[in-house]
């Protein structure tokens, strides 16, 4: 992670401590078409099952074609860095509970 | 992911909303009844209510989310059916690969989240009173109103093609008996016989739906009546993943199924249901099985609750999904056009989502942000071969557009490991999706 998303990483901590009671950011409720809740038998990940720099990193890796994929490399483009990292962060703090 | 599945501790109410809840709790054990003091009550604002109009992939999800989102919130969902059966995946239940007791869903867990199931119909809607009538007689009073009904399929489009046709020649455009009828008439067929389909023009539920359908079809026909054929008539030039269901066509079912677009006659003017016959512009075509998927709008109650416009579809705010024509009703679903999302049950379950937020914002005084939605739809061309599409949309011009370069169709040129990947994630799409809405 570099120093600006750990920066971001707090920014969010810390800006949002009642972020239970937080709309979930642009675009993170349409993963859940697809992503099955957690610890269900599915070939699609869990998205509670990683961290929110594996989520992010996959996006990335995604997007850039770098990672193979049926539907992801489709839907990466479509969301900026900064929607993914507040996606990613969503998700993570799901797991973190 | 726990933001979304049932919180019965209640720790993501708000204050305001605990309070409402407390208040609803001494109005409920009657309290304030008994005291004759239903006006002060009035004054402190009440619960507020939602009732939720169908109970499908885009209504159901909706009202379990405000639910979740918000327990000091009401949430009705009026749906007619006490069994939802999903349409996605059907076609394969047409075709003998899956049985329809795998598409059939309750509404008991929805209960179980506090939300009042009524199996009943709406049969009127005052949007200035902000009530629902019931086919029961009872008027129920609402805060927000969602009516997701899905499509109501068109019985004055195609000559001939009335509600005593489907019978004869069903549509099985909405799952459940008429998906089995349609089953039943392919094992009665003998082989060698022609199968015949009609697709309607855009916009209709599932665009892909009528070309998965035709596939699945082809590959019951090669498998157990290799001298049929199919042919399917089309009212229009150009449908969804054309050329990955024409490539897989070509590859799986050569020779068998025949495409007619509508500029090669494919337009269907007029049918004969008592000889199962379609006439075209320029040509007739009998069928021994045949299936008609007619022209939709959206469903009768979003016409009688204002939110339908004369196409017969509804338009909405994008980010909020609010009708442009009736302040405090949102539309979701099949039953609106979406700018550049289709009708799909993914994307009913999109805009559910972002519905519910929304909804829950709006009665809690807070602006909606504006959302990013996201649509994939797979479809088998035989078991073992998906193929899909993608989309990205957001709020641009009053419209869900999408975000350019994001979205498409599998690779034409997929290996087949990836077409039987893509089969193995529609299923489990549907599990998902299912056990999201229902489970």
């Amino acid at each position: 992670m570099s120093a600006r998303a750990h920066w971001w990483a707090m920014a969010v901590a810390i800006a949002t401590p009642t972020c239970a009671f937080a709309s979930p950011p642009s675009g993170a409720a349409s993963c859940l078409g697809c992503h099955a809740a957690a610890g269900a038998e599915s070939p699609v990940v869990p998205l509670s099952s990683l961290t929110a720099e594996q989520i992010q990193s996959a996006m990335q890796a995604f997007r850039s074609g770098t990672r193979a994929s049926t539907v992801m490399d489709r839907i990466a483009k479509g969301f900026t860095d900064e929607e993914v990292r507040a996606i990613a962060q969503w998700y993570a703090r799901d797991r973190a509970k | 992911m726990k933001k979304f599945e049932p919180s019965r501790s209640g720790m993501r109410v708000t204050g305001q909303s605990s309070r409402r809840q407390l208040l609803g709790g001494i109005a409920a054990a009657g309290v304030y009844a008994a005291l004759g003091a239903p006006a002060v009550w009035a004054a402190r604002k009440p619960k507020p209510k939602v009732i939720v109009i169908g109970g499908g992939f885009a209504g159901a999800s909706c009202a379990r989310l405000i639910r979740n989102e918000d327990r000091g919130i009401d949430v009705t969902l009026l749906e007619p059916n006490a069994t939802y059966i999903a349409c996605p995946l059907s076609n394969a239940v047409i075709a003998g690969l899956r049985d329809l007791s795998v598409q059939q869903f309750g509404y008991r867990s929805l209960r179980a989240q506090g939300i009042d199931v009524l199996h009943r119909r709406a049969t009127a809607v005052e949007t200035e009173k902000r009530t629902v009538t019931l086919d029961d007689g009872r008027q129920l009073a609402y805060d927000r109103l969602v009516v997701a009904p899905g499509v109501d399929l068109r019985f004055d489009a195609i000559p001939g093609y009335t509600e005593a046709a489907v019978e004869a020649m069903p549509h099985a455009w909405k799952a459940g008996e008429q998906t089995l009828l349609l089953r039943r008439q392919l094992e009665a067929m003998n082989d060698g016989g022609v199968v015949v389909m009609s697709a309607p023009a855009n916009p209709f539920r599932c665009p892909p739906g009528p070309y998965e359908r035709a596939s699945l079809i082809a590959h019951y026909l090669k498998t157990r009546k290799p001298r049929s054929k199919l042919i399917l008539l089309d009212a229009k030039d150009q449908f969804s993943k054309q050329k990955l269901f024409q490539a897989a066509w070509q590859e799986l079912y050569p020779g068998l199924i025949e495409w007619v677009p509508l500029s090669g006659g494919g337009q269907v003017v007029r049918v004969e249901p008592a000889t199962r016959t379609f006439v075209t512009e320029f040509d007739t075509h009998k069928a021994d099985v045949a299936n008609v998927i007619p022209p939709q709008r959206a469903s009768a109650i979003a016409a009688i609750a204002g939110v339908a416009d004369q196409t017969g579809w509804c338009s909405v705010d994008p980010v909020t999904f609010e009708s442009k024509l009736r302040p405090g009703v949102h539309v979701l679903g099949d039953a609106i056009i979406a700018g550049g999302m289709p009708k799909s049950a993914f994307a009913a379950n999109s805009q559910a989502r972002v519905c519910a937020i929304a909804v829950v914002d709006l009665l809690r005084d807070r602006a909606p942000t504006s959302p990013k939605l996201i649509n994939t739809c797979y479809s088998l061309v035989a078991p073992d071969y998906g193929i899909s599409i993608a989309g990205v949309y957001q709020p641009a011009n009053g419209l869900l557009t999408d975000v350019q370069g994001a979205g498409g169709v599998s690779p034409l040129d997929a290996p087949r490991s990836v077409r039987q990947q893509e089969a193995a994630f529609a299923e489990a799409w549907f599990k998902t999706i299912t056990s999201s809405v229902f489970g």
